[in-house]
């Protein structure tokens, strides 16, 4: 976040002594705004007026990275309160833990396997957090050995015992896991740990306060590859932590809440604690820790965190192509829409409501809507015509029927000439559908 | 060290919108539920008042659902023709804290039930359970102008809340609302503005229905636009919470309805073995789609699958305990 020339020019020495190669303070001051000049050029800049100035110029959530390579998993750096003002940046890393005294090899394995692929796109459990449930070094370094040969994705290694902890990070210290945690008890010993191996430390309060003033202590020492906890379990005490902490970063810039977050679940069904995940999902956890391990647990979880990181300002926009709803053959109806994704899956929900099996034509619109991208001239009937060609319509049904929304009903002319084909003009919302079906189609 | 706690200082809150009635309030309820009244983001209890928690609705049809998914049978299968016996079964096992009925009968393109049956089946309805009713009519406004008035008039005094009014047909069930005393539900597809416009006509029609609208902005499922969704709804809290009168009232969400169309909810997993046993994942994905909401604000969820029902209801038991500092 960029400070203003005014606000910079406070910092200065305001002799204008021109050592600097400007003419004044002031003018130093925009220059430093502008990014056209940098601090060290001023020779009698004091120590505080440089940390003030290197912490106001630093982003209010620090950016954090645990992995490596194609695993990495960057966290922070976040600048909102709400989707709606800007976006989301960096998705909610989803930690599937797995205990030193489970069936580790087994575990890591299942874990691996975790990937979906949903409208086309590839969505996984990035995380994986290794538990020293057994409170025994050995057994714990065992397990994340195992873990890491099992896996590539990004590690959370979950001990307060730092003897534990260093025989863990003999094995996997380049795997740029996060240590977690340092507390009150060992936080010396586990800051030093965890920065001597260069690896990204948690930090684990009994609360707010208690939190802050430890985070405090670790800056101290000189580290700032930081992810905290405040130590809430409860799901309401941890929205209104997460809250407080987004809160505090981004409109007080309160340093010590200025990095990356980490949540635990509580709840013991996996059922629940997928909502329990959830809602931390939606409000600020940076990191998501839970025990659900299947399937059909995590893909709604990993779908609402693709969903709220999108972008609010570019519309989602589904690949554009011929879809078949159902069974289709050669007497199927063709529906036309646009890629708007929104806009798209209402048409396809109702033209399986219809239950005639149908093909939709999807018309790449730049993702929006029928009526937005009428106005705009990116679905007329030249474009629709073309479409309809470059997917082979014609090969698909033996019919020359195409239903264009009823909301473009002005470009059944155009699309009679440019195609040849009969245009139906269908409903103008997508819930008159199969309504319009079973009059026409069945 | 000591953090000075952020609170945000909201000039207005969400109104409360009461459904149902007791003898004593003409009714013959044995519970009302009051929605909304939230002087804050939701579950902030630190800075604000969240002082009812959100409610769980249970949607009962007056005929067979046939488009409903085959796993459903396994619960409502004995009770599938009967919505009297239906509703009894949502609230006495299932843990329904109000029903929703969809007079889905009269549908012309099937039964055409008549507006004096479907009146019937509410009445019905209401001699079966005594948590409040929430009422919709079969989606065709035609029909469905013709059911309103009738059901209105024979459930005069309970206070139930009727749907839906939509900007282009809002009048006939904004009349029965106001001639016979019941809440109104206002629907307008995910956009602001119509929800306000829609508002202020029904407004214009009967200054009585000042605290008896209840907002549907429209939801959609998990994975097909919610975050859309979840972004207006926000917007409309916020403004709520910043004056906006006519953004000011409880929301409502049609979430089984939503979710049991997606191809999440339906699909086997022998057909997509990547996604899972189906019933977990369905349910989980309404129980997930209606958690969403809960963060965007919503008060009312009207949903389908016992189990998603009763780890909604955990989860707002768990969001409703008090977190202040």
């Amino acid at each position: 976040m960029g400070l203003t020339g005014l606000e910079i020019y406070k910092h200065l020495p305001k002799t204008n002594c021109k050592e600097c190669g400007s003419p004044t303070c002031l003018a130093f001051a925009m220059a430093l705004a502008g990014g056209k000049a940098s601090l060290d050029q001023c020779p009698y800049v004091s120590e505080e007026a440089k940390e003030a100035l290197d912490s106001a110029a630093a982003p209010p959530i620090k950016l954090v990275k645990i992995g490596t390579g194609d695993n990495v998993v960057e966290i922070g750096d976040e600048t909102e309160l709400f989707r709606h003002d800007k976006k989301f940046f960096h998705p909610t890393g989803i930690a599937v833990q797995i205990k030193d005294t489970d069936d580790v090899a087994k575990e890591a394995e299942k874990f691996d396997q975790l990937e979906f692929e949903r409208v086309g796109l590839e969505l996984v459990t990035d995380m994986v957090a290794v538990i020293n449930d057994s409170g025994d070094g050995s057994k714990f370094k065992e397990a994340v050995e195992t873990v890491a040969s099992k896996t590539n994705k990004a590690m959370v290694l979950v001990s307060e015992d730092v003897d534990a902890m260093s025989q863990a990070l003999e094995a996997v210290a380049d795997r740029n896991p996060l240590v977690y945690a340092a507390t009150e008890d060992n936080y010396e010993k586990m800051t030093e740990l965890a920065k001597s191996k260069e690896c990204p430390l948690g930090v684990k309060g009994k609360d707010l306060n208690h939190l802050a003033e430890l985070s405090q202590k670790i800056t101290d020492l000189g580290y700032k590859e930081l992810v905290l906890d405040s130590g809430a379990r409860e799901t309401s005490q941890v929205i209104a932590d997460m809250t407080q902490m987004r809160r505090q970063a981004i409109k007080k810039k309160f340093r010590p809440f200025g990095f990356p977050t980490i949540a635990f679940t509580s709840k013991e069904s996996p059922q629940e604690e997928i909502l329990q995940a959830g809602a931390y999902v939606s409000k600020y956890a940076s990191i998501v820790s839970l025990k659900a391990s299947e399937k059909q647990q995590l893909l709604p979880l990993v779908s609402w965190r693709l969903n709220l990181f999108t972008d609010p300002q570019k519309p989602i926009q589904v690949e554009a192509g011929l879809y078949a709803v159902g069974e289709v053959n050669e007497n199927s109806p063709v529906y036309v829409t646009t890629n708007f994704s929104l806009t798209y899956f209402i048409v396809q929900g109702e033209v399986e409501n219809s239950r005639i099996p149908s093909y939709i034509l999807c018309i790449d619109t730049g993702g929006i809507s029928v009526l937005t991208a009428y106005a705009d001239n990116k679905f007329d009937g030249e474009i629709i015509a073309k479409k309809m060609k470059e997917n082979d319509l014609e090969s698909k049904v033996n019919h020359k029927k195409i239903v264009i929304p009823g909301g473009v009903a002005v470009l059944k002319g155009s699309l009679e000439d440019e195609s040849g084909w009969e245009v139906m003009v269908g409903p103008r919302e997508a819930a008159g559908i199969p309504k319009f079906a079973k009059e026409n189609f069945a | 060290m000591s953090v000075e706690i952020l609170k945000e200082k909201y000039r207005s809150k969400v109104g409360e919108v009461v459904l149902g009635a007791t003898s004593e309030q003409g009714g013959t309820r044995t519970n009302t539920v009051t929605l909304g009244g939230e002087s804050t983001l939701p579950f902030l209890h630190f800075e604000g008042e969240v002082p009812n928690k959100p409610v769980v609705a249970m949607e009962v049809w007056d005929k067979r659902p046939d488009t409903w998914n085959q796993l459903f049978e396994n619960y409502y299968g004995d009770v599938y023709d009967d919505p009297a016996e239906w509703a009894k079964k949502c609230v006495n096992e299932y843990g329904a804290e109000v029903i929703t009925l969809r007079l889905q009968s009269a549908d012309p393109e099937t039964t055409d039930a008549s507006p004096e049956e479907c009146a019937e089946n509410v009445k019905k309805v209401l001699q079966a359970v005594g948590v409040p009713l929430i009422v919709l009519g079969c989606g065709n406004n035609e029909k469905d102008n013709q059911v309103m008035p009738k059901v209105g008039e024979a459930a005069e005094g309970e206070n139930l809340l009727l749907g839906v009014a939509e900007q282009e047909n809002y009048k006939a069930i904004t009349s029965a609302c106001m001639a016979h005393g019941h809440n109104i539900i206002a629907q307008s597809p995910i956009d602001i503005n119509i929800c306000k416009q829609l508002n202020i006509l029904i407004l214009e029609m009967s200054q009585a229905l000042a605290n008896k609208i209840v907002i549907d902005p429209t939801v959609a499922a998990l994975g097909y636009g919610i975050e859309y969704s979840y972004s207006i709804m926000e917007r409309a809290r916020l403004g709520a919470l910043q004056g906006d009168k006519m953004l000011a009232m409880p929301t409502i969400g049609n979430i089984g309805m939503e979710v049991w169309k997606t191809k999440e909810a339906n699909i086997s997993e022998e057909e997509q073995p990547g996604w899972g046993e189906l019933e977990e994942r369905g349910l989980l994905w309404e129980a997930s789609t209606a958690m969403v909401y809960l963060q965007s604000g919503i008060n009312l969820l009207v949903m389908r699958h016992p189990r998603a029902v009763e780890i909604t209801k955990s989860h707002i038991e768990d969001l409703m305990k008090d977190n202040s500092y």
